[in-house]
């Protein structure tokens, strides 16, 4: 033994090249099966940005025009293709414009790793040009964040930080990396990580909750499920189908879990939370059972916790033990990753159809449609709505699109209309509430699945948080669709000033540039609709074209969304008008 | 729910980053840390806190969750007073003078169970390890006399029931 494990060592050392910290980063990264990076160059970061100039047939990199847009672009590659999204930046300002990347990639339990440059070690401390403390600055939105200070740590962490990124509960990842280090030489070797000892990345599922489970799931005469992201970041998609088949329960989405179950599956009931619908609103307050599977009772779900399915029993399937208990308190806590868990779950439950369950599902649907859905999607008057023009894509794409939207009324609306037929569909900023998140999120999402069309839906607001990056989709031909449903306000912000303030309409009036011209400085197709006559034929061509293509929607500018859970209300008193 | 007050127990790899992210989750939820102390645990490269905390059962449970699932926490827990044994020391700095002028003061250091650290012309130091209200019942007969410098540190303590981090870590391995 002992001589096999030096002769291997041996073996090792003859194999280990001396390169330089940077150009390890580079094999680090292709290691790692990374094709893809986006970023900002800068002083602390250049020799890494010299390595990828060498590297270039190997490794793409996409300058974003602004690292926020890096790591947007990072987030909607990752939720689309599953695996961890790269973004890199220099030290300082540009590790800071990380920030909100990072923090929306932590809410939303996003693969990513970002790496930054920093002033060399022995400048450390000394208020340096564009030294910022990014490890301090990034610790509460990162799972993990670690400095490098010499050449020889860096294949060691950043196998950590992509284990980390994605094992588990997946999240963001910050390495910063001290300019000495990247230009020191080390004897590069690579060994992908395949555990830390102090993290466990899941707990093992117990067969004594999967069996309370299954029980109080065959006990039940109104068994209701909700579902989140968790099904999608575990690929459960078939496990949660096949068990919803068997057991007949109906189930309702997060919007973080939108798209994992076709829209138009007869047991896929709809949305929940503050703009969800009707009926897995209410009813959440009426079953006698709530399976929460991969999700995590956000307050924007629950509206009132003190009002939130008292009385129920709850089956809580998380893969986070600290999420148990955390909001809602669950009798019954199976703890694990969701495909595992209801792998073993499935064949304990019986066969069942709760069909009288499932036409109050019915019946309140219908009191949806006839107040709410009607005049969204065919509305009787003359302004147009965001809601036709959901639909009008649901149509030309033929419910195929990745959706990309953005935060605020828009989002809202999209996510409730928009079909689905395949999962990781619908890329959308949950937990943070990101403007400015879907331009940079589309490209992201359409490098991540070029074979699908990608079409983002954007406020006129948060458009132009980010509206730079269309210099990133004409650069590099990105053939994403943007669609910015133009309101001339801040919508969603404007909508609780017209309900809670009496229509005081502080700043959220905006006087907006002709976006059609901008879209067209950046040679980008594109064309504007404000007659619903010629809506239809403007979305099919955008979707008919093959390339990237910019259409304005002017929408209603005072239409509100409902239903709405006012914040702090109880789920039952969602308000249909 | 009622406050009580909790110790909670962190072993952790020793890093440089940690004590930040730990106390983040403090600052997250307005709870203040009564006391803190960092030191090395029975394992080597492993570090334990041991973090004093006045709140409720629900909230400590909470921030503990929290606390377990950073990358460089092996495990946390936490204990009420009665489950652990536990002890804070402190250093009263005080002018010799008062040595030979007040009697009481020599009284004091006998019944207090203290030690004298250091005597100097100017000054003497002692030192007493207890209880907190040992410390402070200590400190109140003192201060009459005057008190130049007084320091207490975090608590430490360890618990009545057996931890098994050694465990932990070895099946973390296989
Ligand atoms: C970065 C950021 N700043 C502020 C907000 C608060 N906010 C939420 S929705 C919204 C209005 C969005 O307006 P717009 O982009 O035009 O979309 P609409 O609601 O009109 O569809 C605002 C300001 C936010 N979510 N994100």
């Amino acid at each position: 033994m002992e001589t096999l494990k030096a002769q291997q060592k041996k073996k090792t050392a003859k194999t280990a090249m001396k390169i330089t910290g940077a150009e390890a980063i580079i094999h680090c990264l292709l290691a790692e099966g990374v094709d893809l990076i986006y970023g900002y160059p800068g002083g602390a970061i250049m020799p890494v940005y010299d390595e990828l100039y060498k590297f270039q047939d190997k490794l793409t990199h996409i300058l974003t025009r602004h690292e926020q847009g890096a790591t947007h672009a990072a987030q909607g590659y990752a939720r689309v293709s599953g695996k961890v999204g790269v973004a890199m930046a220099t030290s300082g300002p540009g590790a800071t414009n990380l920030v909100t990347g990072l923090a929306d990639a932590q809410i939303d339990s996003t693969p990513m790793v970002c790496i930054t440059g920093q002033v060399p070690r022995h400048l450390l401390g000394s208020d340096a040009f564009q030294e910022t403390d990014i490890v301090g600055i990034s610790t509460p939105v990162t799972k993990w964040n670690y400095q490098i200070t010499k050449a020889s740590e860096i294949p060691e962490i950043i196998a950590k930080a992509f284990y980390i990124a994605k094992s588990g509960r997946p999240g963001p990842v910050l390495i910063d990396i001290t300019k000495n280090a990247q230009f020191d030489e080390l004897a590069f070797t690579y060994e992908k990580c395949t555990g830390v000892r102090s993290y466990t990345p899941f707990p093992k599922p117990e067969m004594s909750a999967i069996k309370a489970a299954a029980e109080l799931i065959n006990q039940a005469k109104r068994p209701y499920i909700v579902w989140g992201q968790g099904i999608i970041l575990g690929e459960a998609e078939e496990e949660l189908k096949a068990l919803i088949e068997k057991t007949g329960i109906p189930a309702a989405w997060t919007i973080m879990g939108e798209s994992a179950i076709p829209t138009s599956h007869p047991l896929n009931v709809g949305m929940v939370g503050m703009h969800g619908n009707y009926g897995p609103n209410v009813l959440t307050n009426e079953c006698d059972l709530l399976l929460a599977i991969g999700m995590r009772f956000d307050d924007r779900v629950t509206g009132s916790l003190d009002t939130y399915a008292k009385q129920a029993k709850v089956v809580h399937f998380e893969i986070d033990p600290a999420e148990i208990d955390k909001n809602v308190k669950a009798d019954v806590a199976v703890l694990g990753d969701a495909k595992e868990t209801l792998q073993l779950l499935l064949p304990l439950v019986n066969t069942n159809s709760h069909e009288a369950w499932h036409n109050e599902f019915k019946a309140k649907d219908k009191i949806e449609f006839d107040t709410v859905i009607k005049n969204d999607i065919h509305p009787q008057k003359d302004g147009l709505t965001m809601g036709e023009v959901i639909e009008e894509i649901n149509i030309a794409s033929k419910n195929k699109a990745v959706i990309v939207t953005d935060v605020g009324q828009h989002q809202m609306i999209a996510c409730r209309y928009a079909k689905f037929e395949q999962t990781k569909s619908n890329i959308t900023s949950g937990g943070l509430g990101t403007m400015g998140f879907a331009l940079p999120a589309a490209i992201g999402a359409k490098m991540g699945a070029m074979d699908r069309e990608v079409v983002a839906i954007i406020g006129d607001g948060g458009y132009q948080m980010t509206i730079q990056e269309l210099g990133v989709i004409f650069q590099h031909q990105v053939p994403v669709k943007i669609v910015v449903l133009n309101n001339d306000h801040l919508g969603m912000v404007r909508q609780w000033q017209e309900l809670f303030f009496e229509r005081r309409y502080a700043s959220t009036v905006m006087v907006n540039p002709d976006f059609v011209k901008i879209a067209e400085g950046y040679h980008i197709e594109a064309n504007r609709v404000s007659e619903r006559k010629d809506l239809k034929q403007a979305v099919q061509k955008m979707i008919a074209s093959d390339k990237p293509y910019f259409l304005e929607v002017k929408v209603e500018k005072e239409d509100n969304v409902f239903p709405m859970i006012p914040s702090g209300a109880s789920v039952s008193d969602i308000l249909l008008k | 729910m009622e406050k009580k007050w909790f110790t909670i127990s962190v072993y952790a790899e020793n890093n440089v980053g940690l004590l930040n992210r730990i106390s983040g989750i403090f600052l997250k939820r307005h709870i203040n840390i009564e006391s803190l102390n960092v030191s090395k645990s029975e394992i080597e490269h492993v570090s334990k806190f041991t973090i004093v905390v006045n709140t409720t059962e629900d909230w400590t449970r909470k921030i503990v969750g929290q606390i377990e699932k950073q990358v460089e926490v092996i495990k946390a827990f936490y204990h009420t007073d009665d489950e652990t044994i536990y002890q804070e020391s402190a250093l009263f700095k005080i002018d010799s003078a008062l040595l030979f002028d007040e009697r009481q003061i020599q009284n004091i250091i006998k019944e207090s169970n203290s030690q004298i650290v250091t005597v100097s012309r100017d000054f003497f130091v002692l030192a007493k390890t207890g209880r907190r209200h040992e410390i402070d019942e200590m400190h109140n007969a003192l201060e009459p006399y005057g008190i130049l410098q007084f320091v207490r540190s975090g608590r430490i303590a360890v618990t009545k029931e057996a931890m098994p981090i050694t465990e932990i870590l070895e099946n973390a391995i296989k």
